[in-house]
């Protein structure tokens, strides 16, 4: 199966019409490209789930044979799922890549975390804020992402190349035009853009894209029995000792996957068979939910995530 | 997996990726039902989940428009403050598909003023999806929209008639209108018009006919939208690829990334670098799968070529046997998105492909009335207005006309102090005389010049408010400097304008043209080995700055003469300033026309702080250490 669309690309592209597939590659290299030879000092936010490990081999395409001439960031939250992080480490070391990590030392020391402080404080503190710390720690003025604009209402009125103040404020109201692929990298010392070169592509095309270049991404994308214990109609994994119990919970084990990775606190996981790329593929094709739904953070109001983008989210 | 699933999946796929890709947009007045169209679009094609719609149903309630009734523009409005006001203000995308096609909407503004936002949504797109409300019929939006999606090369609209059910399902007002749009389209070159009446709000005609027009026999709206015949790219061009990044991992590797916007290329193709024409044949098509026999337009590569030739970001590769025009003055179409208004002959910022350059519209040959198509004259541009102009660069650029290949031939400018995108443009024709016009090759160069002068030429620029004493200070310095035996002129402002300049006045336009043939006046005279002093108010940065662009790095210095306004206000050497305040002289700088003071300029001499000797004396001993 996996053999057969691999030759379906292979004489698409000899032949010239490009798929669906093809011209979103196309653009997504182009726009990596703009961003590597424009700016003095960009990064790649490295997530660590799908969309991350989409654009890093996008990242790999676009300038072979050199290396991406940029790191790789992460904003490490501490409360990412183990498999996560250790999968990170693997595939930096694997290709060779520079990757930076970043705490923020401050809300550690404060003992932020999603129990005590709730979803909301521990998200601004821990991701937004940390985030701001480490671009400004390195003087980054690009920051490449992952979003895609299928993924939330805010997101899809957002610009490929997204221009951001000295104090990294979205407005979503004066943003700057932006026609065709042509697009504005001036900046003053101290603004930077967000470069979101996922923008046009769907959940869907990122997971067909996986499926047709075989590229790695975390297990817990794939259906197994893991602990977890129900939360506000989720299910929630109990990945480590730290997570308090609350009465009468009892850990099960339940065959679960995760269509969205983040904070293992915060990432609802769905009951699933599908433990090959083939089943979630064609789970997803019925599903009657989106994505963002296991996210604790995105739910109410309604348009929270234009408040926290403008405040610096990614 | 069970067999039958993965067959099953396998087709799928296999649909998927043959499938084509559709983008459009929806445009038109405010009002007219964009939004609502596209959400009945979403919710008909089944493109929305459970969870969408449930925080549809809340937010219908808690904003919407239709009495608790799902409000389909709720789920393309995205924005808090579009939602609260009830408009929407930017481009939203939306993605959805059918058995096939695939399709990538923007839904774009109605309102004017977020014209720009409409043209983001039309530069991409292939073709537009134009609302017009049945009851109010073409407005002075649906006129502007459809001339924005020509300008950009739009050739197929579809006319959705909306809200149909509020005039009882018409067919005579139906045909009233698109026989008024297609005239419209006519004349604005839009090749193919498809007319159909809908109400969006109540799903006639949008995804499936409807039953209360069975006097309209043709498509519904997806259906058209499923089956039109888009123009196939056209054969038989030649490679253009503008280079985006030069790829050297290396001391043993070249190579020359871009996106192919144009033809098609394979190993031993002989090709140019233009702008500079220098030849060479195509080594290897590199990328991370293996080298490709072939490469067409569209896709992303990296070349190699067989000799070391000098190519850089920005230049195109073209085939030797077709190659791309080049030239550095053009005829082009502009649609000004900035808030300040497009001043002839300033300078911006243009990028065209990865090629950026300093250009300055030299002529507006008119401007466009949207609603009327009338030719204006006019001396600017103000946010939203279309003008025909000419455009002048800095350098020799790669292009084609944007009718032929929008990569090659669509821009936009950038505002060289704010940096924002202030315009788009599509070129039409070089100007002949930019190919006509060659540069003589003169033996005697300026080093020669100002070697027998035995001195570095130099430009020293006086700014600052009317009476803040520039000319005294140039004055003081060029007698000293005439002292010492070195050969200077001193470019006064009040002196010009008696002749080179005389016939231009105060305005914002003309102050622009003003600073620009002085600064060109300097630079010839430094070319002639002289050392130049110019005293000009000169009071915006952006001419300061086009000035410093003409000279060699450390050639130029900005002096400012920086005396407080109250101050030249009261010394009024020449009786302006009373004038100013009595309203006799208008656009007078520093009463009612800015003065934009210099940021970091070489010299900031604060008059108070030291007399006019001494400031004469720093500037002449700093000028006399560079020439050691």
């Amino acid at each position: 199966m996996v053999q057969s669309t691999q030759q379906a690309h292979a004489g698409s592209t000899m032949r010239g019409a490009l798929t669906h597939l093809d011209r979103l590659e196309a653009e997504s290299i182009h726009i990596l490209r703009e961003v590597a030879a424009e700016f003095r000092h960009p990064v790649m936010l490295y997530s660590v789930g799908k969309d991350s490990s989409v654009l890093l081999h996008l990242m790999l395409k676009a300038f072979y044979p050199a290396k991406p001439p940029m790191p790789l960031l992460h904003v490490d939250t501490t409360w990412k799922f183990r498999e996560m992080i250790a999968f990170r480490d693997r595939r930096a070391a694997e290709e060779g890549l520079q990757l930076l990590v970043h705490i923020n030392q401050e809300g550690l020391q404060q003992g932020v975390n999603p129990f005590t402080h709730g979803a909301t404080v521990h998200t601004e503190v821990m991701k937004t804020q940390a985030l701001k710390q480490a671009l400004d720690q390195h003087g980054f003025d690009a920051a490449i992402g992952g979003a895609r604009r299928d993924e939330e209402k805010s997101r899809a009125k957002e610009r490929i190349f997204s221009f951001r103040t000295a104090q990294h404020r979205w407005d979503p109201k004066n943003q700057r035009p932006e026609l065709w692929n042509v697009y504005n990298a001036r900046i003053r010392p101290g603004e930077s853009v967000r470069v979101f070169p996922l923008s046009n592509w769907t959940e869907l095309d990122v997971w067909l894209y996986i499926l047709r270049e075989r590229i790695p991404v975390v297990p817990l994308y794939f259906a197994q029995p893991r602990p977890v214990v129900e939360r506000d109609g989720g299910w929630i994994m109990v990945d480590d000792e730290r997570m308090p119990l609350r009465e009468g919970e009892q850990p099960l084990m339940k065959k679960v996957r995760f269509r969205t990775l983040g904070c293992y606190p915060l990432t609802g996981a769905i009951e699933s068979e599908a433990d090959t790329l083939e089943a979630v593929i064609q789970e997803m094709l019925v599903t009657r939910h989106s994505e963002r739904q296991g996210r604790v953070i995105d739910r109410d109001p309604s348009a929270s995530m234009e408040r926290k983008k403008q405040e610096g989210y990614f | 997996m069970a067999d039958d699933a993965t067959t099953a999946l396998r087709d799928y796929l296999q649909r998927h990726e043959s499938k084509s890709l559709l983008r459009f947009i929806t445009c038109g007045s405010v009002d007219d039902g964009k939004s609502t169209l596209l959400g009945r679009l979403l919710y008909d094609a089944k493109r929305l989940f459970d969870d969408q719609l449930d925080a549809l149903a809340r937010d219908s309630k808690r904003y919407g428009t239709q009495g608790g009734e799902l409000d389909f523009a709720l789920l393309v409005d995205g924005l808090d403050a579009e939602i609260e006001q009830g408009i929407t203000i930017d481009v939203a995308y939306r993605f959805f598909g059918t058995d096939r096609r695939s399709f990538i909407v923007a839904d774009c503004p109605g309102h004017e003023q977020y014209t720009r936002n409409m043209a983001t949504g039309a530069s991409t797109a292939d073709l537009a999806v134009v609302l017009v409300d049945a009851r109010k019929g073409l407005l002075t939006q649906t006129r502007r929209h459809t001339y924005i999606c020509s300008l950009l090369g739009i050739r197929q609209v579809l006319l959705a008639v909306n809200k149909m059910d509020l005039v009882d399902f018409a067919q005579e007002r139906f045909e009233q209108i698109a026989s008024a749009y297609r005239e419209l389209a006519g004349q604005l070159g839009i090749e193919q018009v498809a007319c159909v009446p809908v109400s969006a709000l109540h799903g006639d005609n949008v995804s499936a006919r409807s039953q209360r027009m069975p006097w309209y026999a043709g498509p519904a709206v997806l259906e058209w939208l499923e089956s039109v015949e888009l123009a196939p790219p056209p054969s038989g061009e030649g490679l253009r690829l503008p280079v985006q990044w030069v790829n050297r991992p290396d001391q043993g590797f070249r190579g020359y990334a871009g996106t192919i916007v144009a033809g098609s290329v394979r190993p031993g193709d002989a090709v140019l670098a233009l702008p500079t024409g220098r030849r060479s044949q195509v080594a290897r098509i590199v990328s991370a799968d293996g080298d490709l026999p072939r490469a067409d337009a569209g896709q992303a590569v990296v070349l190699t070529l067989a000799d070391e030739i000098d190519v850089s970001r920005g230049d195109v590769i073209a085939s030797a046997l077709q190659p791309a025009p080049v030239a550095d003055q053009f005829a082009c179409h502009l649609l000004w998105m900035g808030d300040q208004p497009l001043l002839p002959n300033r300078s911006y910022w243009l990028k065209i492909g990865a090629r950026s350059a300093a250009a300055q519209v030299t002529a507006i040959k008119y401007k466009v009335d949207v609603n009327t198509q009338a030719q204006l004259a006019a001396t600017r541009l103000a946010l939203n207005e279309v003008a025909y102009c000419n455009l002048s660069l800095d350098q020799p650029i790669a292009f084609e006309p944007y009718a032929r290949n929008r990569a090659l031939g669509g821009f936009i400018l950038i505002d060289r102090q704010s940096n924002a995108t202030v315009a788009c443009g599509t070129i039409d024709f070089a100007l002949r005389r930019s190919t006509n016009v060659h540069w003589q090759h003169i033996d005697i160069d300026k080093q020669a010049r100002a070697q027998i002068k035995g001195q570095r030429p130099a430009c020293l620029w006086f700014t600052g408010l009317s009476g803040a004493g520039k000319s005294t200070l140039a004055n003081l310095v060029e007698r000293r400097l005439h002292a010492l035996g070195y050969h200077t002129y001193l470019l006064d402002g009040d002196n010009i304008r008696h002749g080179l300049n005389r016939d231009l006045g105060f305005t914002d336009e003309d102050r622009v043209e003003n600073i620009r043939r002085v600064a060109e006046t300097a630079r010839l005279m430094t070319d002639a080995g002289l050392i130049v002093l110019v005293a000009f108010i000169s009071p915006f940065r952006s001419e300061r700055r086009m000035a410093r662009d003409l000279f060699e790095a450390g050639e130029f210095a900005e002096v400012f003469v920086d005396t407080p306004l109250e101050v030249c206000e009261q010394r009024d050497v020449k009786g302006l300033y009373a004038r100013a305040r009595a309203g006799q002289i208008r656009n007078f700088t520093g009463i009612d026309s800015a003065y934009e003071a210099p940021e970091s300029p070489e010299f900031h001499l604060r008059t108070q702080d030291m007399p006019p000797d001494a400031q004469a004396q720093l500037i002449v001993d700093s000028l006399l250490q560079r020439m050691e």
